[in-house]
């Protein structure tokens, strides 16, 4: 009988493959069916981050070497206020623009992308006392925690822009 | 002076009446969280890592698209190429695609679908964006980034 089992066991054991089902959730703007003059936007309340086909970034105007700093340079951006002429005016008008190029591959995207939601993330977390991670976990059938969820992102929408690549 | 017993009494065997109770315990956990593969993956699939990841509500609702370039270089070149169900599709295809999948799921979670894209790292922002647009197209809009839990390198 035990000998039954192991086989058995040992079969599972080998084809399992604990899934996990996880990613970065983005929506997707609707699509136009007339070009749209686009919205003026005050340099202020835009923050820039370029990616080229190289890699390469440019955050700001400004050329990078990696994403060190990336994260507390938004959350200076979108706190901002109105304090800091160069930064935004408010958290509400606070973009924070990706525009990556046809060449750029998808692995950087992804990393700088994962940055940005990091640095939204962590300033909801710290309006509610609790870590990006904890904020993140934050079940959102149950009313306390869903509350909580939303005290943390209320005025402070993700505004994440990503532009079709060129 | 006191004598000592050099035998211990104790017993040295392990029990074992209870390995075949510890054993099916074992088997029963690994049979419920077992997933079969049911498709073969025609794509490299080296997917990003990242931090701030979300699960997947409803599993239900899903639709899995692999972007890469095909493992069988031979014969389907080095392109990238987008896999669904299965089989190479080209990317007129998707519109069609997803209306078919969404007429799978109830009506009422039809705006729902999620699409998860497993895309490999290597693969270049304009074929994921081609993709995207023709989710656009048929307002397929929640998109996944399928990625692993876990630190990227700074620069790779």
């Amino acid at each position: 009988m035990a000998d039954i089992a192991f086989l058995l066991l040992i079969f599972f054991l080998v084809t399992t493959t604990i899934a996990q089902d996880k990613g970065i959730m983005i929506t997707l703007p609707p699509r136009m069916e007339e070009e749209v003059p686009p919205v003026e936007q005050h340099d202020r309340n835009l923050f820039k981050i370029l990616i080229n086909s190289q890699d390469e970034l440019l955050v700001e105007n400004e050329l990078r070497e990696d994403l060190s700093g990336l994260r507390e340079e938004i959350k200076e951006f979108v706190l901002n206020r109105g304090q800091n002429p160069n930064l935004s005016d408010s958290p509400v008008k606070a973009i924070v623009s990706i525009k990556s190029n046809k060449g750029t591959s998808y692995g950087r995207y992804i990393h700088l992308l994962d940055e940005v939601k990091a640095a939204y993330y962590e300033i909801y977390g710290d309006r509610v006392g609790l870590s990006a991670k904890a904020y993140r976990e934050l079940d959102l059938s149950a009313p306390d925690q869903k509350q909580r969820y939303e005290a943390g992102k209320d005025g402070i929408p993700m505004n994440i822009s990503i532009a079709n690549p060129d | 002076m006191a004598k000592f017993s050099s035998k211990s009494k104790s017993s040295q065997e392990i029990p074992t009446s209870a390995l075949p109770d510890i054993i099916f315990m074992l088997l029963f956990f690994f049979m419920v969280t077992t997933v079969m593969r049911e498709q073969t993956i025609l794509v490299e699939q080296d997917l990003p890592k990242a931090t701030q990841l979300q699960k997947l509500a409803k599993k239900s609702l899903v639709a899995h698209y692999y972007l890469g370039a095909p493992k069988d270089e031979a014969r389907f070149g080095s392109e990238s190429r987008i896999q669904c169900n299965d089989v190479f599709i080209d990317i007129e295809d998707i519109s069609r695609l997803v209306e078919q999948q969404r007429s799978e799921v109830a009506e009422v979670e039809r705006n729902q679908m999620t699409m998860d894209l497993k895309i490999d790292m290597a693969v270049k922002m304009g074929t994921v964006n081609d993709v995207q647009e023709e989710f656009k197209k048929v307002d397929a809009r929640k998109v996944m980034y399928h990625s692993l839990d876990g630190a990227q390198k700074g620069k790779h």
